[in-house]
């Protein structure tokens, strides 16, 4: 099963090698990882996405991650409310003849042209992951030339639906 | 004129001057910050990168012993640091030094070792550059330490070696590496910098108090088993926690089973002690577990070589799991009632309650039966020569069970933990997780200086043993009384044993044709050695080299052929022994 879980680190030296030696030493699948600064100073953010076989394995992971000297916090926020989102650089094959026919594609997308060429167009894309599939899966018939994907970041929202019914107009 | 030339001649006095602040460097503050944390004793090597750290040790000294290679060093360390309690440390110069030190790190982080593991670094001006003697110990490292660090900063050092006797020493123990870069021991330290600051780790806090809820979970589980059961491991001896272990199992008459490395816990003849479980323990442990219906673990991990197949383990148990370390706690084995905790504080939140309707009567009867019928056994013949299993029963009976007692991995480990029966905690010093050969000599080694007046025995075979020899040097040097004991079966025994069994008698690269004469090489020790090959010859000489004062060295010649019984082969479960009755 696929699971996203947010690390928050030390910014000691080294501490993404830990992490990531980690993973790799206990046999886990690493999806994609994405690390960055917090708000606060020292201490650093990760979010990665990872293939588990079960809840025993899951479990595993998450007890390893939080023995790391340098490991201040584990979070499993999968089944939580969250937002995730990646961006995606999409260079793609835009003849002049096509362009407002891709164009036309991509605006629903809200992707951003970053960069044009006589024959080419970069899009910038950003949004949850199966978005930015279908993004490409779009415009591969017209030749993608080049394209990277920064992998997912991931935030808890603030409000969280509670299992049991209730009456909030929130959700 | 000579004298008027004395009598006009003027003294030069040197006016009197402030004492300007001694400098001091990294390596000054290293060895202090040793001392601070009262290392009695470093085990280590000196090389090109650690030259600047010798050199403060030489002007501030510490005991230093001086190993013949640096796997020795950290084998020593490691029995060091198991007999005592304390943190082993060690020192190695940078590359080829630090990674002669792989193993003992990997042995120690397996087995739990408190150590503290001091490499020299290239400069830091130099680092990554493929310099002369460079490794990353670090990335070598990071996977086999408790954690690393490498010394960027003069400034730091201090804290980061109190961080890392702390980590090494806390929580579930194990080896912290610190790599210190050469310019940083030369570096000039300012003093004003408080060595002594508080340890500050907000990503490492170690549960130590047990959670109450938790416990009268566990109390009730207990009071409402027929067959309860406790596994007993080594996380029990690091917790201090043998007295609490044995006041709980005689309060309420809960029989006790030990890993290999929580051998000790309980007197091994203690009459509710049922014998080492898992791959060569008894018939009776392992039944007892097949069949309990409730299975207190306290500080142990659940480790292959103890569980056998793991979907046929304890199918009837719910399982208590009191450990420390909470990435234990259902690794391996589904767990009903998770504890983390230190053990003793475990222990002592359990015996504080009174756990009623506990009545193991009938458990304790039928146990007992199933260990008068099921003894470890070996059959004997004058004719076909001496066993390494009535050297080791003669071993116990010489040394009343009190001696500490190392060894290697193999025949001889397994022998020596079924026929040696421990009277005391933090006697046995053995290689269990990673199974190194060559750890039990050096370790020996360790112990003896930990305990100098206790009696301690190194059971080897004569394989391991060549691995890691070059040690004699330190007996020579110290005279300490270690006692070698090889078993000396001119084979790699284990190997042979599953080529026997496994690879039907394809004895592939086991046997050794050509061996040294042990007694010589101990002579060119100046350490008195003995040959011993009847059972006659091993009452008489056995019993007199181990009453000497001096390190003796014992060449024992066992049957070649033996194997060890009873067994759990690998893919079945614990009740599938075999080999558990003479045939």
């Amino acid at each position: 099963m696929k699971r996203i879980i947010t690390v928050t680190v030390l910014n000691q030296s080294g501490v993404l090698n830990r992490v990531t030696g980690l993973l790799m030493k206990r046999q886990f699948n690493i999806e994609s990882i994405t690390v960055g600064h917090s708000e606060q100073p020292q201490i650093s953010k990760m979010t990665f996405v990872v293939h588990v076989e079960d809840k025993q394995k899951l479990e595993q992971l998450l007890k390893q991650l939080q023995k790391q000297v340098d490991v201040l916090k584990v979070n499993d926020i999968t089944e939580k409310q969250i937002v995730v989102r990646e961006l995606a650089l999409v260079k793609v094959l835009s003849p002049p003849t096509l362009r407002a026919e891709i164009n036309s594609i991509v605006e629903p997308f809200r992707a951003a042209t970053i960069d044009t060429g006589k024959n080419v167009v970069t899009f910038q894309v950003t949004g949850s992951p199966e978005k930015i599939d279908a993004f490409i899966d779009l415009l591969k018939p017209y030749g993608i030339k080049d394209l990277t994907r920064t992998g997912v970041t991931a935030f808890v929202r603030e409000t969280q639906i509670v299992n049991s019914p209730q009456l909030s107009i929130l959700h | 004129m000579k004298t008027s030339v004395e009598a006009t001649e003027q003294v030069y006095e040197e006016p009197e001057m402030p004492e300007a602040p001694k400098q001091v460097n990294g390596a000054d503050i290293f060895i202090q910050t040793l001392k601070k944390h009262k290392v009695e004793v470093v085990f280590g090597y000196p090389g090109g990168a650690v030259l600047p750290i010798y050199d403060a040790l030489y002007k501030n000294p510490i005991r230093h012993i001086l190993a013949r290679h640096e796997q020795g060093a950290i084998h020593a360390a490691e029995g060091y640091a198991r007999v005592s309690g304390k943190v082993g440390v060690v020192i190695a110069t940078s590359g080829p030094g630090a990674t002669n030190l792989v193993t003992g790190i990997a042995d120690a982080m397996m087995d739990s070792i408190p150590l503290v593991v001091i490499t020299g670094q290239v400069a830091t001006t130099v680092i990554g550059t493929d310099a002369f003697q460079e490794a990353d110990i670090i990335g070598i490292t990071q996977p086999i330490t408790k954690h690393n660090y490498q010394v960027k900063n003069v400034e730091d050092l201090p804290r980061i070696i109190n961080e890392a006797f702390h980590i090494a020493s806390t929580g579930r123990p194990g080896p912290v590496v610190v790599d210190i870069p050469k310019n940083m021991a030369t570096s000039i330290f300012d003093t004003t910098i408080d060595i002594d600051q508080e340890v500050y780790l907000p990503g490492y806090q170690p549960t130590t108090k047990p959670n109450f809820l938790q416990i009268q979970k566990a109390a009730k589980a207990i009071s409402t088993a027929k067959k309860p059961l406790i596994l007993a491991g080594a996380g029990i001896l690091f917790a201090q926690g043998s007295d609490q272990l044995v006041t709980f199992a005689e309060k309420y008459q809960i029989p006790v089973t030990n890993t290999l490395l929580g051998l000790g816990t309980i007197e091994g003849e203690h009459d509710l002690f049922l014998g080492m479980a898992g791959m060569h323990g008894t018939y009776t442990s392992n039944m007892a577990i097949q069949t309990c219906d409730l299975l207190i673990n306290i500080g142990a991990r659940f480790d292959d070589r103890l569980t056998g197949n793991l979907n046929l383990f304890a199918p009837n148990a719910k399982v208590i799991h009191i450990d420390i370390d909470p990435a234990e706690i259902g690794k391996n084995v589904p767990t009903e009632i998770p504890i983390v905790a230190d053990a003793k504080e475990a222990l002592e939140a359990l015996l504080a309650l009174d756990i009623p309707n506990v009545d193991t009567a009938d458990w304790l009867a039928s146990l007992n039966a199933s260990k008068v019928e099921y003894p470890y056994h070996y059959k004997a013949d004058a004719e076909k020569g001496l066993l390494a299993q009535q050297v080791l029963e003669l071993v116990h009976e010489y040394t009343n069970g009190d001696a500490i007692v190392t060894t290697d991995v193999g025949q001889h480990q397994m022998w020596t933990a079924q026929y040696y029966k421990f009277n005391h905690p933090n006697n046995w010093v053995t290689s269990g997780g990673l199974g190194t050969m060559g750890f039990g000599f050096p370790a020996a080694i360790g112990a003896q200086l930990a305990k100098p007046d206790a009696q301690v025995i190194s059971v080897v075979g004569d394989a391991g043993f060549q691995m890691t020899l070059q040690e004699l040097s330190l007996l020579q040097e110290m005279r300490i009384p270690v006692k070698i004991i090889i078993l000396n079966n001119r084979a790699l025994g284990m190997v042979r044993q599953w080529q026997e069994t496994f690879h039907e008698e394809r004895y592939s690269q086991s046997l050794f044709m050509i061996q040294p004469d042990f007694v010589k090489l101990a002579e060119a020790y100046d350490i008195k050695g003995y040959k011993i090959e009847t059972f006659e010859d091993a009452k008489v000489q056995l019993k007199e080299a181990l009453a000497s004062n001096e390190p003796v060295l014992i060449d024992c010649r066992v049957v070649q052929k033996e194997c060890v019984y009873p067994m759990v082969t690998p893919g079945t479960g614990l009740h599938e022994m075999i080999g558990v009755k003479p045939e």
